[in-house]
């Protein structure tokens, strides 16, 4: 029981904000304490992520080797490698590994109850959980981030303007609220269905491909739908996923620029929010509907 | 060995019975599955708008890729279903303190650890591997020689145990972390380099890289020699290709088996 805890209530609005802060302060060092109970696990699969890249470097440069033309939709092949890099740094701030089906589980097992007898928000704790697991993934990933980055340095154009790099930085924030908020909300689904890996894995489909991980989105634009003049990539642009992975990449490219990029912005905000409002609507009303049993 | 198989048999038997217990769940999972194989087959398809083949002069173009392609879902589609799930099991297995009711059995551990789980929906991408490679043959440039036919499922089965040391390898080494909850993706990165023709690994780097994923992790050698088979005119080089991946399974089958054992010997039971 912490000191926090033990006190009486306390009384005016600054001091029930100090307290709230202490307790998500509180909640963030037991997150992180807990994410480095397994380091040699963490640290594995924090490098691991490295090596699908790999892969892609060689795929399209065998592509590319075999095309006489030296861009595909408007990339170079240096252009691919460099979108390959920094979706991954996207990919860093926006995937919740296990986000969703903790919290289906949660629901499915009754672990869940306690959050709804203790004085904690557990959208706030999760939260604070998804930061600290960021934080020391870092931690962790930084060095070889950097390393790859330096020597992949040549596939780079020139280093972009502050306020590219600006509108690049918020977009990863952005990403990362926005894929927590998602995640959250599709595990909340276990207090309809219990059970919910096989709609994660559905998402999980669906977003690796419609977020740019997999291939630029460009690529998309002569794909026709079937509708006059509306291609794949102008449905998938309304879409909230191209903002978990490609946006990031391809602002940093100056593919979006200007007004367009002001615009995408807002847009990704917009979804943010949108995001949270059904996150805290799936809440209160699975809440509303949940029955734990067992002691 | 009869007694191995017939117990193998009955925890298929009780894998399927569970699996039909829940069909609704069954169903969808394979079709999640096949969702992502399809998600795949449209990235090449997208990637063949854009290049005749993979490799210049590679003699990797549309239909032998698809050949390619069709082998490796079929061997993966073993592995996933005969191995995958038991190994991921054990990785809590060994954090619980679950092994030590295995470790008791008068049964073989490497066996009851890797084999105790089958997957059935993990077939499905198989089945549709074995209709696209049915749709490529007869698109291919030179038809398959009647040998090659025949190697074919021989040198499935090798892929499928090189896999299989892999996994058990992997596996191993949750022993010795405590807890491995990268197992998975670990094996789908490593796989990743399995995905796509060897020639793409060239130059400064792609060539070290192609000689250590042949070699040392023959990881190379599981879907490229039974695709190339398949799906290219058989050279002089195809015999060595050949012996080299069936020594490369034996000698997989060995080192995991030895790596397993002594990770085994150093386990400490986390129960009570």
């Amino acid at each position: 029981m912490t000191a926090a805890a033990s006190d009486p209530a306390p009384s005016g609005f600054l001091a029930r904000r100090r307290l709230g802060l202490r307790v998500w302060w509180t909640m963030l060092v037991i997150c992180l304490e807990e994410r480095l109970v397994y380091r040699g696990d963490f640290v594995l699969g924090t490098l691991m992520r490295f090596l699908p890249i790999v892969t892609q470097v060689f795929l399209w440069t065998a592509v590319f080797g075999a095309t006489s033309s030296g861009s595909i939709a408007g990339y170079s092949r240096n252009d691919i490698v460099a979108y390959y890099l920094l979706t991954m740094v996207s990919r860093a701030f926006s995937s919740m590994p296990g986000l969703a089906s903790g919290i289906a589980r949660s629901i499915r097992d009754g672990s869940i109850k306690k959050y709804l007898v203790q004085p904690v928000d557990y959208v706030g704790y999760l939260l604070a959980a998804r930061i600290a697991h960021k934080l020391v993934y870092y931690a962790v990933a930084t060095l070889p981030f950097a390393g790859v980055f330096l020597f992949c340095r040549d596939y780079f154009p020139p280093i972009p303007d502050w306020t590219t790099l600006g509108a690049f930085a918020l977009s990863l924030v952005l990403s990362f609220l926005l894929g927590f908020f998602m995640e959250a909300t599709l595990g909340m689904l276990g207090f309809w269905f219990l059970e919910v890996s096989s709609i994660v894995f559905a998402y999980m489909l669906v977003q690796y491909m419609l977020s740019g991980h997999m291939f630029p989105l460009d690529m998309l634009r002569d794909i026709p739908t079937g509708v006059a003049g509306v291609s794949v990539a102008d449905v998938v642009r309304f879409l909230p996923f191209e903002y978990t992975a490609y946006f990031p990449a391809a602002v940093w490219l100056g593919k979006v620029q200007g007004a367009q990029l002001v615009r995408s912005l807002l847009l990704e905000a917009a979804w943010v929010g949108v995001m949270i409002v059904a996150c805290r609507i799936a809440w209160w009303r699975g809440t509303r509907r949940y029955s734990a049993f067992g002691g | 060995m009869t007694r191995y198989v017939s117990i193998l048999l009955t925890f298929a038997r009780a894998c399927l019975v569970r699996d039909m217990t829940f069909r609704a769940n069954f169903v969808l999972e394979c079709v999640t599955s096949l969702g992502w194989m399809a998600m795949n087959l449209a990235f090449y398809l997208l990637v063949f708008t854009f290049t005749p083949e993979i490799g210049l002069g590679t003699g990797w173009t549309k239909e032998p890729f698809f050949a390619f392609v069709a082998t490796g879902l079929i061997i993966n589609s073993i592995v996933q279903a005969l191995f995958m799930p038991s190994a991921e099991e054990l990785t809590e297995m060994v954090r619980t303190g679950g092994l030590d009711g295995i470790l008791v059995q008068p049964l073989d551990a490497q066996f009851l650890l890797s084999m105790h789980r089958v997957d059935f929906s993990a077939f499905a991408n198989g089945l549709v591997g074995v209709g696209l490679l049915a749709w490529a043959i007869p698109r291919l440039p030179q038809p398959p020689h009647p040998v090659a036919i025949l190697l074919y499922p021989l040198l499935v089965v090798c892929g499928v145990a090189i896999l299989y040391s892999l996994v058990i390898m992997l596996a191993a080494a949750t022993i010795h972390l405590g807890r491995n909850q990268s197992l998975y993706d670990f094996w789908f990165y490593l796989t990743n380099f399995s995905r796509y023709p060897a020639e793409i690994y060239s130059g400064p780097w792609g060539g070290p890289l192609r000689a250590l994923c042949t070699f040392v992790i023959p990881i190379l050698l599981v879907v490229n020699v039974p695709a190339r088979v398949i799906a290219q005119p058989l050279t002089g080089q195809g015999g060595m290709m050949v012996a080299g991946t069936v020594f490369a399974a034996g000698a997989a089958l060995v080192i995991s088996r030895w790596v397993f054992q002594t990770a085994l010997s150093k386990y400490r039971s986390a129960s009570s």
